[in-house]
Parts: C-alpha cells; sequence; structure tokens
C-alpha cells in the first residue's frame, strides 16, 4: 500500500486538502499537547511519579474516570431510549423535544453545575424530596455523576438517532414472520446494528464527561480524596504556580483518555466486521 | 395447504387498496398476483402474511380462521423486493435464524440446525457462501438466501413480494426459472406478487390480475392471455391496438373493420372497441380481400428477435403497432412511407361500457 499516493482520481483535490488537514491538526491539537509534554519533561522521572501519584491526585482519578463512566453508561441506556422514542413515535410536542436534547450542548457549563445544584440541594425542588430518603445529590459524589450525565446525554441521542431512521421495518417484519418474538427482534436484530453508533455515543459521553471542569465544581462539593475531580487539581497547582505539576497531572489524563478512546474505537470497528 | 380469502377490504384513509376481495389459494399451487402499481397487490399479501390487518373480511388457512391470529402464528414464508438480510449475520445464521428463535422445548439441537441449513444453502445452491455477510452477496445470491431463510421454518404457505424487482434483467430471468423450478421440487403453496406480466406468465400456475383494488380476472397464465375477461387484462398483458367503433346486431363496425360478435347480439348501435395484440397483425402488399385495411408505415423498429412496426391507418388518429418476426420482415421488405394492407387475424369486441 502507497501511503500518501492517490489512486488516479477524476476528483482533484488529494493533495491540497490532506496537506491542509495535516496543517491544521497540527496548528490546532499536536502543537498544543506537545508544548504540554514538553513543559513536564521538566521535571525528573521521580517528581513527575511523586506528582502524579499523590494520594489526593489518585483519588481524583478514580472519581474523574469513575465517574465519567458510569455517567457514559447511563446515557447508553437512556439515550438510546429517547433517540428511539424520538425516531419510532409521532406525538405531541415531538419537536420540541428533540431540540430540548441540544440543550446541554448549549448551555454555558457554570449555568448548568449553579442550577443542578440548587434544583438538587437539600431546600431546592428536587432535593428536598431526595433529602428525607437519605438521598444527598449536591455537593456530594453523586452530584459529579448527575452533572456528566446532564452534559453528555445530547451524544448519544444524537449518535444512534440516524441510525434508528436507517433501520428498515422490513427487518423487524421479516425477524417477526421467522417466529421472533418483540424481545428476540430487540437483541438479535435491532441492537447489533445500533452497537456501533451507542459505542461512539459512549465515547464521546466518556470524554465529554471527563473534560467537564465548569458544571462540576459547582456540584461536586470539592471535598479532597472525595468529590474532587482531575481538572481541578490541575487548576488548584496552577493556582500554586506549579506549572509543572499541573501538566504533569494533564498528561496522565491525556494518556488516559486516549487509551480508553482507542479500546472503544477498537471495539466499534470490530462490532462493524461485517460491513466490509 | 390451501388460502381462503373472503371479502377482504382494506383502506388507506379515503384511498381504498382493497374493495371486497375473494380469491382462493389451492394448495401446492404457485399463484402469481399480477397489477400495475398501486392495484392492491402488495397490500393484500401483507394481509395473507399478517404484516397488515384488512378492515373486514377474513383469511382461511387449510380452512381454519387466521384474520385474528398473529404474523408469528400463521407459520409464513416472507420474501422481500429488498431481501431484508440481517446484514450482522453471516449467511449460515441467517438462514439459522427462524429456527434458533424458536422457544428451548421446539428447538432443534445445534447438530439439527446445522444439517437443515447445510440442506437449504444446498437447494438454493449456495452451500460455500455460508460464512460470507450478506454484503460480499450479489443481489440475486442475497435474495435466494432470503429465500432459503424463509423456508427454514418450513411454512405452511410462501408469500414474496416482488421477489425479483430490485434485480437486473439477465439475473432476474434466471432466477424466475430457478423459482419455477424449484416450487416443482418442494411444492409449498406459494403466492408471489409482480407487476410484469411477462415474469407471471412463465412462473406462475394461475395469475390473479388485480386492478384498483379489485380481482379482474383469475386464470391459467393461457387462459387469461388468451380469453381475457375484460379489456383491461387484455391490455396488461402484451401490446394492444384499439379500434374504435360500433356494434349492432350482432356485428361490430370499427373503422373499415366487420367482426362478428356473438356475445354482443342484444347490442344496438352501441360504441365498442376492437382490441387486437401486436403480433396478430399481419401485414402483406396486396389486398387479398376486404378484410384488410389500408395502412402507411411510419416507423420500424428492430428490437432483437422481433420488428415492431407503426402504421397509420385513415380515420385512425392513433398509430397502430404490429409486431413480425424477423424473417417475415426481411421477407415483405418493407420501406418507412410504403403503402400496405394490415389484417388483424383475432380481435376482440368490447363494448364502451367494459373499458377502464
Amino acid at each position: 500500500m502507497k501511503l500518501f499516493k492517490p489512486q488516479n482520481n477524476v476528483l482533484p483535490g488529494f493533495g491540497p486538502t490532506l496537506g491542509f488537514t495535516l496543517f491544521y491538526l497540527s496548528l490546532i491539537v499536536l502543537i498544543p499537547l506537545s508544548a504540554l509534554i514538553f513543559r513536564t519533561a521538566g521535571l525528573t522521572w521521580g517528581e513527575f511519579i511523586s506528582t502524579v501519584t499523590a494520594p489526593r491526585v489518585m483519588a481524583s482519578y478514580r472519581v474523574t474516570f469513575g465517574s465519567a463512566i458510569i455517567a457514559a453508561l447511563i446515557n447508553v441506556v437512556f439515550g438510546v431510549l429517547v433517540a428511539w422514542v424520538l425516531v419510532r413515535y409521532r406525538f405531541f410536542g415531538r419537536r420540541i423535544v428533540d431540540a430540548l436534547v441540544d440543550l446541554p450542548f448549549a448551555l454555558p457549563t457554570a449555568v448548568t453545575g449553579i442550577t443542578l445544584a440548587t434544583i438538587y440541594s437539600s431546600n431546592g425542588w428536587v432535593g428536598r424530596f431526595l433529602e428525607p430518603l437519605g438521598i444527598k445529590i449536591a455537593f456530594t459524589p453523586l452530584g459529579i455523576i448527575l452533572a456528566m450525565t446532564f452534559i453528555g446525554l445530547p451524544f448519544v441521542v444524537r449518535t444512534v438517532q440516524p441510525v434508528i431512521e436507517e433501520i428498515e421495518v422490513e427487518l423487524e417484519e421479516a425477524a417477526t414472520c421467522l417466529g421472533a418474538n418483540r424481545w428476540q427482534t430487540l437483541q438479535l436484530v435491532i441492537f447489533p446494528m445500533l452497537l456501533p453508533s451507542i459505542l461512539t455515543g459512549f465515547a464521546l459521553s466518556f470524554a465529554r464527561g471527563v473534560g467537564e471542569y465548569g458544571s462540576i465544581i459547582f456540584i461536586a462539593g470539592n471535598m479532597p480524596m472525595i468529590s474532587e475531580i482531575t481538572p481541578l487539581m490541575i487548576i488548584t497547582k496552577l493556582e500554586q504556580f506549579d506549572y509543572q505539576g499541573a501538566t504533569a497531572i494533564a498528561c496522565v489524563m491525556l494518556l488516559s483518555s486516549f487509551l480508553i478512546l482507542l479500546v472503544v474505537n477498537l471495539l466499534q470497528r470490530w462490532s462493524r466486521r461485517y460491513a466490509e | 395447504m390451501g388460502i381462503e380469502i373472503e371479502n377482504i377490504s382494506k383502506h388507506f384513509g379515503d384511498f381504498s387498496a382493497l374493495g371486497n376481495v375473494s380469491l382462493t389459494v389451492p394448495s401446492g399451487e404457485l399463484v402469481a398476483l399480477l397489477g400495475p402499481s398501486g392495484c392492491g397487490k402488495t397490500t393484500l399479501l401483507r394481509i395473507i402474511a399478517g404484516l397488515e390487518t384488512a378492515d373486514s373480511g377474513r383469511i382461511l388457512f387449510n380452512g381454519e380462521d387466521t384474520t385474528r391470529s398473529h404474523v408469528r402464528e400463521r407459520k409464513v414464508g416472507f420474501v422481500f423486493q429488498h431481501y431484508a438480510l440481517f446484514r450482522h449475520m453471516t449467511v449460515f445464521d441467517n438462514v439459522a435464524f427462524g429456527l434458533t428463535v424458536r422457544p428451548k422445548s421446539t428447538r432443534p439441537s445445534r447438530e439439527e440446525i446445522r444439517k437443515k441449513v447445510t440442506e437449504l444453502l444446498h437447494l438454493v445452491q449456495l452451500e460455500n457462501m455460508a460464512n460470507r455477510y450478506p454484503s460480499q452477496l450479489s443481489g440475486g445470491q442475497r435474495q435466494r438466501i432470503a429465500l432459503a431463510r424463509a423456508l427454514a421454518v418450513e411454512p405452511q404457505v410462501l408469500l414474496l413480494d416482488e421477489p425479483f424487482g430490485a434485480l437486473d434483467a439477465q439475473v432476474r430471468a434466471e432466477l424466475r426459472r430457478w423459482l419455477r423450478k424449484l416450487h416443482d421440487e418442494i411444492h409449498v403453496t406459494s403466492v408471489f406478487v409482480t407487476h410484469d406480466q411477462e415474469e407471471a406468465l412463465e412462473v406462475a400456475d394461475r395469475i390473479v390480475v388485480m386492478n384498483r383494488g379489485k380481482v379482474e380476472q383469475v386464470g391459467t397464465p393461457d387462459q387469461v392471455y388468451e380469453h381475457p375477461a375484460s379489456p383491461f387484462v387484455l391490455n396488461f398483458l402484451g401490446n394492444v391496438n384499439l379500434f374504435h367503433g360500433r356494434i349492432s346486431q350482432g356485428q361490430a363496425h370499427l373503422g373499415g373493420l366487420q367482426v362478428d360478435s356473438k356475445g354482443y347480439a342484444g347490442a344496438d348501435d352501441t360504441p365498442a372497441v376492437g382490441y387486437v395484440r401486436s403480433h396478430d397483425i399481419e401485414i402483406e402488399r396486396d389486398r387479398q380481400d376486404d378484410s384488410s385495411i389500408k395502412a402507411v408505415v411510419r416507423t420500424i423498429l428492430k428490437l432483437g428477435p422481433f420488428v415492431r412496426i407503426s402504421l397509420a391507418i385513415e380515420g385512425n388518429s392513433e398509430f397502430i403497432e404490429a409486431e413480425l418476426t424477423r424473417d417475415t420482415y426481411k421477407h415483405l421488405n418493407l420501406q418507412q412511407g410504403e403503402q400496405v394492407y394490415v389484417r388483424p387475424r383475432r380481435v376482440r369486441v368490447f363494448v364502451e361500457d367494459f373499458q377502464i
């Protein structure tokens, strides 16, 4: 395989577009990221390890990645449900519900955080009813999951929705004619077709959760070892003018996010193996 | 396993898709529902399958009322125009699907399923494709897999919705010959929908010609072709020419043509139309008797095995078309603009009321 050699194509433009793509990606993504690593390189290996494995920082990884995974899982379940209802049923106000799904995209994250914290605090609209049941959401790790779920929902809905739209009714009819019940049709016919898009939605929702800062700090309570997220640790380091410490933690986040997204992408490719 | 269709009606909003249709499909026959698009043939097929519910009427399988039973319980094999194969499953899993979804108590063992699927793949001549995905097959192969999948559950009835509609001409011809052969081997009661008269004439034991939600005629291919019950059937099965005129005392006068029409002995000076198939028109240079009409050759189209000739007739605004074999055409050596005589061999007369 020749890597950069285009096949003879009537439609021109391979050279300039590839050139521009590489230039643009370097400018916007690669150069800032390499600066990050470059900055971190000022630390010795021992200093680096002790910075990124400090107990408070370790706890923040658990909180961030753990919450992001749980939130993404919640979003997968309910996001698919929302997408399904929006595609398959016609009901009054469907367009409005459809538009509402995108709100978390548009809302400033600080507004999200303050709103959620207010509603779920012990005297808020929702929190008031949860308090007697012994459930505290605002200013606890649960609040972090809640915020991540909120901001990640549209990613799942918007990736799964078009795929559901494209499933022909004939496939379900064929399955029914062959004797499959509704559950079997869903499990054996529909779900495998949605799986690639579900994995993409999961990855996007997860990535968004890991990177989220603005809304979480308002609702998390930010207690060391319990509800501090990694981005907050980075900010804390920056406020103490510990730039190298901040970039060191950032590098760890970068690497782990990259690995997780890579795994999801490989899974997604596997789930589409029939398409060739 | 015969199917009885009793007084089925179906509306979609204001549109009447089927109006009081009754039909019997004898056990073991291959029946074609033939008609133009929008005539209700697919709707009827889907009602038989249970994928659509009729507004009124009954469907009986072997004398048993199945109108209310669910698609799953009807044991029908349905083949879709666009195959509807599960693209994330291999060919093997597609064919095995109907068996693997059975409840544990009636599900065959793994080994039995393997055997059955292999048999079916052999039947559709695709044994070595078992591990491929549908996207790796050609259209004709996909449709054969869809058929094998439908047959795996040993359906009482096989229903095919324009099964060859998405295939190119050559594959289509090949596959319909193959379907005919397959049906001769397995004899499952089958109904297939088509808008292609040639396909229906070639494959079916019996043809049901439909138009605007009604059955126009039911009969063997020979019957519907040789003895069409209505102008619509005549028109739909092959190219026809129209001669307008009047009928009185059992004799039709159609612009220079005199035709005996005993069927309308009572008609008195009633408008009538004579229909003549293109291949029932003879062309001659010299007038032999007064049953031929003067005409002028307008265009000559050579279409493979036959030659289509348009002729202008005095007093007839529309051109008439005659189909000659290549040999006859060469023998006559016709030229454009030449004056000739046309002699309709078989004229079928219908009074205007019957017209579409």
